[in-house]
């Protein structure tokens, strides 16, 4: 046990549980900003999937990190687009778009990497290219703490930086209170004159660009080359962590923090004695748990208000 | 009043049902056509054996035939929780587990054949109910998110069974992660010579028109489809909607489960599943095809059996890998789902049928 004890209490444990909770925080804020707008987006597993491999390509094609990651965001947005046609203008359920795009994704991918690399596995054969790490100036030097928060993938310090971008976002722009509206009634949104097909838009658009980052964060900083299946359910426990998170950007963090450092316990718990399936396990157990906490929550705070069924 | 020419909006609107299903699949398959004539060098060869394969032998159509079972199954448990519009993803795992199950009781007990298969049979289904079960019960309970907690119990289920595969099934001889492997009197037995096709495809069948009975000719169905269509109707009209959604999730489960316990009886010697087998996702796929009836359900299974054993073909025989295909059923699902695809269409067809039906009239 004190070896448990030892392992979480250190500053590499911290470390990998922000390397961790990046792509889950990326993931639930594309999750937090389309369900604030009243849209479920469960495709983000397959965003992601496939702006890790665009991410990859892309950057080996053009040898620069860089546009890889451009033409991971264009990915997502693309396919930001295709979930907003497919749902807004030909009316199919969102929750089928999203299921199609996943199972598109898991094979699509290895489609596309099977012709472009000839393997099935990985895409050890291109010369891919990271994104690259920073370190920050001062806090950098400050014993501990600079080795938690420092030395970090860009992509990482982008994905904290996102947390206050959507807050601003959500809170402070016109655009935001539209969302919430949007999200709130759009039946009232529509009557005074919002134009709901546009805003759903829009959000499935951002949605695409922040799961896709969080994509090219698992090709391109993450690990430096794609493997099939690599997002592992990584988009379905963002679904959880923006529950959790009561919609708020900030509670997002940290129901993210709490997967991400579940990831890393179940990374670092594989040196002890239990079952390796059972550690396995710890994410996606957690995960339920949150949601119901989650919702007898949200049920309880309902009922208070009296607008319960 | 009516003679050949006109008919009512509802005849019209069940044809162009069909042929909006078909232009769909039309559509994915010219898609699938681009991307093969865009990865390989010689596309028609691929293309070739990726449409004529399946039919060339009998041991490739009996390939369509195996993979026919599972999917039917898949379908079905989907059908059935679809119907009740829960999105419960867990069949998946539901059927992993009713393949852990059956493995379990094969090789655990000793019994005399028949009566074991089919004791493992529904070992496997209710293993398929018990996963089930649980994102329903804290939907009606909590209302929690049934799509979230399906999804994570599928990888529960998938590290649960992987456990008790190397801890308590696992034979140290094979010389791969496998069960010890399953009596006689366990498995299902091969029907058509030189394939693999077992006994399961009776039970599968059979299961179908068990499954549409119980929808559209009990009362437990009929509560089932009113509870998806109008939760709010059916709650004023006295349906127990909380256990109608339970109700719905247990076929499922018992469908999705027995079908992965027909899977391993039939098709191997041994439990050997270290991943998930796929079948419950396809099972949505074919559902949406089928328009979640089980009517139409070995309809869509065979097509995209068919599909499927095509491209894996045409991947042995040529250039192109086949997860192609996941590119076509993306395509196909979105379309059919798509309520508003060719809408004006059909909008103008109605509006030429009422007007010529008034001058008859007149």
């Amino acid at each position: 046990m004190n070896a448990v004890m030892a392992t979480i209490f250190s500053a590499s444990f911290l470390f990998s549980v922000i390397r961790l909770t990046t792509p889950i925080l990326l993931a639930a804020l594309a999750a937090l900003i389309t369900d604030r707008a009243g849209v479920m987006n469960i495709g983000l597993e397959g965003i992601m999937l496939c702006s890790a491999l665009a991410g990859v390509v892309a950057s080996a094609a053009f040898h620069s990190a860089f546009l890889g990651l451009i033409f991971a965001i264009i990915t997502g947005v693309v396919f930001g687009l295709i979930m907003a046609y497919s749902a807004l203008n030909l009316k199919a359920d969102i929750i089928l778009v999203g299921i199609a795009i996943n199972l598109m994704a898991s094979g699509g991918t290895i489609f596309v990497l099977y012709s472009i690399c000839g393997d099935k596995g990985n895409s050890t054969s291109l010369k891919s290219l990271t994104m690259p790490s920073i370190n920050i100036p001062v806090i950098g030097n400050i014993p501990v703490l600079g080795s938690i928060l420092s030395g970090h993938n860009l992509l990482t310090y982008i994905a904290f930086l996102s947390v206050f971008l959507i807050w601003l976002l959500l809170y402070k722009t016109p655009l935001g209170l539209r969302i919430r509206v949007v999200g709130e009634n759009p039946n009232a949104a529509e009557s005074v004159g919002i134009n709901v097909r546009k805003i759903q838009y829009i959000v499935l658009i951002i949605s695409g660009v922040l799961a896709s980052i969080g994509g090219a964060y698992m090709s391109m900083g993450y690990m430096d080359k794609f493997s099939r299946d690599m997002v592992a359910g990584r988009g379905f426990i963002a679904l959880a962590a923006e529950a959790l998170g009561t919609g708020t950007p900030v509670g997002i963090m940290g129901s993210s923090l709490i997967f991400g450092a579940a990831d890393a316990l179940a990374t670092n718990l594989q040196v002890l004695n239990i079952p390796v399936q059972f550690v396995q396990m710890i994410p996606y157990a957690l995960t339920i748990v949150g949601l119901i906490v989650y919702s007898v929550m949200r049920n309880r705070k309902e009922k208070k208000i009296g607008i319960s069924k | 009043m009516k003679n050949k020419q006109s008919y009512s909006s509802k005849t019209i609107e069940n044809r162009f049902e069909i042929f909006r299903v078909i232009v769909a699949i039309g559509i994915s398959l010219l898609v699938a056509l681009l991307l093969i004539m865009f990865a390989s060098k010689q596309p028609l060869n691929a293309l070739k054996w990726f449409l004529a394969g399946p039919i060339m032998t009998m041991r490739n159509f009996g390939n369509v035939l195996e993979l026919f079972i599972p999917l039917t199954f898949g379908g079905l448990s989907i059908a059935v929780m679809f119907q009740c519009n829960q999105f419960n993803m867990a069949a998946e795992g539901s059927f992993f587990l009713g393949g852990l199950g059956a493995a379990m009781i094969a090789v655990g007990v000793k019994m005399p054949s028949v009566i074991h298969a089919v004791v493992a049979l529904l070992a496997g289904a209710l293993f398929g109910v018990v996963l089930c079960l649980i994102p329903a019960i804290l939907k009606v309970k909590w209302k929690a998110n049934e799509v979230v907690s399906s999804l994570m119990l599928n990888y529960i289920a998938l590290f649960f069974g992987s456990y008790i595969l190397q801890y308590m099934l696992m034979d140290p001889d094979a010389g791969y992660i496998a069960s010890h492997s399953f009596p006689k009197s366990a498995r299902l037995a091969v029907i058509i010579p030189k394939t693999g096709v077992h006994m399961g495809i009776f039970i599968a069948i059979v299961m179908v028109v068990l499954t549409y009975l119980f929808l559209y000719r009990t009362k437990w169905g009929y509560a089932i489809r009113i509870t998806g269509q109008n939760e709010n109707f059916a709650k004023y009209s006295g349906i127990g909607v909380g256990s109608t959604i339970i109700l719905s999730q247990i076929a499922g489960g018992a469908l999705a489960g027995m079908g992965g316990a027909t899977q391993v009886l039939g098709m191997y010697t041994r439990f050997s599943w270290v991943s998930l087998p796929g079948y419950g996702f396809d099972g949505i796929i074919i559902s949406i095809l089928a328009k979640n009836n089980p009517k139409f359900i070995p309809l869509a299974a065979f097509f995209l059996a068919y599909l499927r054993v095509g491209a894996d073909i045409m991947s042995r025989r040529s250039d192109v890998a086949p997860e192609v295909v996941s590119i076509i059923q993306a395509i196909i699902v979105v379309l059919i789902a798509g309520k508003m695809f060719l809408d004006t269409y059909k909008h103008k067809m109605i509006v030429k049928n009422s007007q010529r039906q008034v001058k008859e009239e007149a």
